[in-house]
């Protein structure tokens, strides 16, 4: 029974990972109806900016005096580098592509995730990048169940940026205009949306929370490498489809349900083949039920 | 020139201050609590220069300046191309065939082993041209079937003992089968749901490849595989025969060879059958191709087998030249390389990708100093490919006119 509960806490810390990655898939894919390969790379770039600011905020020796501040600091530097990425590279490589065939998009995308994948590499090296690991030792203990510093830090981070998106997008005027740029761009220009603002602040948003997932995996797992926003990517994709591709909500509960099942069976049925589950997952839904679990109106376009 | 050009200098500008914003983070913060600025401004001005020669020679050449260096290009390129349409086209086939033949005796062992790498590649491309160009289904995860096939003449070769030819039918049937297996539940998928299930799929047969032990040995491969035998009349003392083992490389080229001109000859007969006719049509509009009578499913599944079959075959020959398979051969970036080799050189069109291969196999490996950029600059191709000339170097012909074309 400890150890179930014990993995409902790694699953519930990891589902809220893929979840806040997820959320730029939907989104975009909301607005644009484009599968952003380069997602993934946003997230590891995020990874790459916050080891980059922590070290130097260890090198100043600020981190020993302002911990926290420093935290959030590299928080909100690596996602507003993340979110200005995302913003250009929509407009190098989607933009002039948005009238052409889906397949040249998609190309344009794909072509886009292994640049800025080899980029990191060039800059940053071939190997693994250590993050600060003094950070949030420990943590509390009942019984034989942990419940790390860490995963608390994550677990509430995630829940406060997800309630925050949420807030965004239902609460507020900008929210409205994104909804309305998703469900009809022709018309929301009608009533003067100027959708290509609403798409870039729509990749900006969906890399910015990319990018907090980024450092947290880093803090997490330890490290960060050029290459680790391939298979993450593909889950938080397949997380986005099990919500229904284009729902906020269904994102987020998809997400945990991904990292649920990646825990459970990493746990109960094999290690070696945790990669494989999401893939499954993804490819009964896409056959059994296309528009996920809380997706409703699908045209015929889209699956 | 300036004033008309005004607004692509507007946006090559704003381009590269983007570019500088985005560089100097990764390369000028130090873990030591300092900052620095030249190596940014260096590889910054280094882009910079590049970025602004191709961007100048492109300037001039759309304001019709360049028309004193290109015009005798043009003619010349023009003349020879009437040259080669008053000769029929097998003599210009014959030509490129003898060529080939007499390749491995002209050159070296290196060389040899580059052709052996783009021939088997042809082969590939051609396979993915089958599933991406033809049908328009875009396959993220074709490398696998390539691995399927590579893995089925390893397995029964070292386990068995069975000899190529042999097992050769049986890559290609198991290929076919993967090719199957993936194909009957992602078709009723579209687009972009399709690429990322490939993806997918991919990743699983690798992951499986990596670690089922008994069967594959895991990421430590299976070595000791055979070469392919051939069985040569011997008459020293009365007619017999002898088992012949092909381990010289310039004999294994022509096996690679034989394998790229099938396969060439079969997407050419089947892009012009009924079958290539039916994939065109799914292609450009799968509603109104099935309106028309095409059933769209079987067609799908059929282009989905044919380019399993092509990559099965060509990987039963890496594992015979190989000599030793692992998973790490059968990675996404091999999928990737793949792909671009067919976008570079036209998505449906045989030259265009043979040219696609060659560029990008044959020219790494004369820039060998610049190893490191060759996936940056497979990136770069294909997003460059996609805005300016999304047909391809070669682009493929269409058979017959649209309406509005005909108007």
């Amino acid at each position: 029974m400890d150890s179930f509960i014990q993995q409902l806490i790694n699953g519930i810390t990891l589902g809220g990972i893929y979840a806040l990655i997820a959320l730029g898939y939907t989104m975009v894919y909301g607005v644009i109806q484009l599968i952003n390969f380069a997602h993934g790379e946003f997230f590891a770039a995020g990874g790459y900016v916050g080891v980059i600011f922590l070290s130097f905020f260890t090198g100043l020796g600020y981190m020993e005096s302002y911990p926290v501040l420093c935290l959030t600091a590299s928080f909100l530097l690596a996602m507003g580098y993340c979110a200005y990425l995302a913003v250009g590279v929509e407009k190098i490589a989607y933009k002039p592509l948005r009238k052409e065939a889906r397949l040249a998009v998609l190309l344009s995308a794909l072509g886009v995730s292994i640049f800025l994948s080899n980029g990191l590499m060039l800059t940053q090296g071939v190997y693994d990048k250590a993050y600060p690991s003094e950070l949030f030792q420990g943590g509390f203990h009942f019984g034989n169940v942990t419940v790390g510093y860490l995963q608390i830090l994550i677990v509430s981070l995630t829940a406060t940026l997800l309630v925050a998106l949420n807030l965004l997008v239902f609460k507020t005027k900008i929210g409205m205009a994104m909804r309305a740029t998703a469900q009809d761009k022709t018309m929301s220009a009608l009533v003067a949306i100027g959708s290509n603002r609403i798409i870039s602040l729509t990749f900006a948003i969906g890399a910015g929370l990319a990018a907090a997932a980024g450092i947290m995996v880093g803090l997490y797992y330890g490290s960060v490498r050029y290459d680790m926003g391939f298979v993450p990517g593909i889950k938080a994709f397949s997380a986005a489809v099990l919500g229904g591709i284009g729902n906020i909500t269904g994102a987020m509960l998809g997400g945990l349900i991904i990292g649920m099942v990646e825990i459970f069976g990493a746990g109960y049925i094999s290690g070696e083949y945790k990669d494989v589950f999401a893939f499954i997952i993804l490819i009964a839904v896409l056959y059994f039920k296309p528009t996920g679990i809380m997706g409703e109106n699908i045209d015929d376009t889209r699956v | 020139m300036i004033q008309e050009f005004k607004k692509v200098w507007k946006q090559y500008s704003i381009t590269m201050l983007w570019l500088l914003g985005l560089l100097w983070p990764l390369l000028g913060i130090h873990p030591d609590g300092t900052l620095s600025f030249e190596k940014t401004v260096t590889v910054w001005s280094y882009i910079l220069a590049g970025t602004f020669v191709c961007l100048v020679i492109y300037i001039i050449n759309s304001s019709g300046h360049l028309k004193i260096f290109t015009e005798p290009v043009v003619g010349t390129t023009r003349k020879f191309s009437g040259i080669a349409q008053a000769m029929p086209s097998w003599i210009w086939l014959c030509g490129l065939f003898v060529c080939a033949i007499i390749y491995p005796l002209l050159t070296g062992r290196y060389a040899t082993d580059v052709a052996i790498n783009v021939l088997l590649y042809i082969c590939l491309g051609l396979g993915l041209n089958v599933v991406v160009g033809l049908a328009g289904m875009l396959d993220l995860g074709y490398i696998a079937f390539y691995g399927v096939g590579a893995y089925t003449y390893a397995i029964l070769n070292v386990n068995y003992g069975l000899a190529f030819w042999f097992c050769l039918p049986f890559s290609a049937f198991f290929a076919c089968i993967a090719g199957c297996i993936v194909g009957y539940p992602t078709l009723r998928m579209r687009g972009d749901y399709l690429a990322i299930v490939t993806l997918g799929f991919g990743e699983i047969v690798r992951i499986i490849l990596n670690n089922w032990m008994t069967l594959t040995n895991g990421p430590n491969g299976i070595l000791g595989i055979k070469p392919i035998g051939i069985l040569l009349p011997v008459m020293e003392n009365g007619f017999t025969f002898e088992m012949f083992w092909v381990k010289k490389l310039a004999v294994f080229y022509y096996f690679a060879l034989a394998l790229a001109i099938i396969a060439i000859i079969a997407v050419k007969r089947l892009n012009f059958s009924r079958i290539g006719r039916a994939w065109e049509s799914i292609r450009e509009d799968e509603t109104a191709a099935e309106l028309m009578g095409v059933n769209t499913f079987n067609y799908k599944l059929l282009a989905y087998a044919m380019g399993a079959i092509f990559a099965g075959l060509a990987g039963a020959l890496f594992a015979a030249r190989m000599r030793f398979v692992s998973p790490e051969s059968f990675t996404f970036l091999e999928s990737v390389m793949v792909l671009c080799m067919v976008v570079l050189g036209g998505m449906g069109s045989i030259p265009g990708i043979v040219l696609g291969v060659i560029a990008l196999i044959a020219l790494p490996e004369v820039f060998r100093e610049l190893e490191s950029y060759r996936m940056l600059v497979f990136g770069s191709t294909m997003v460059i490919m996609m805005l300016f000339r999304p047909a391809g170097l070669v682009p493929a012909k269409r058979v017959g006119m649209r309406s509005e074309e005909r108007e």
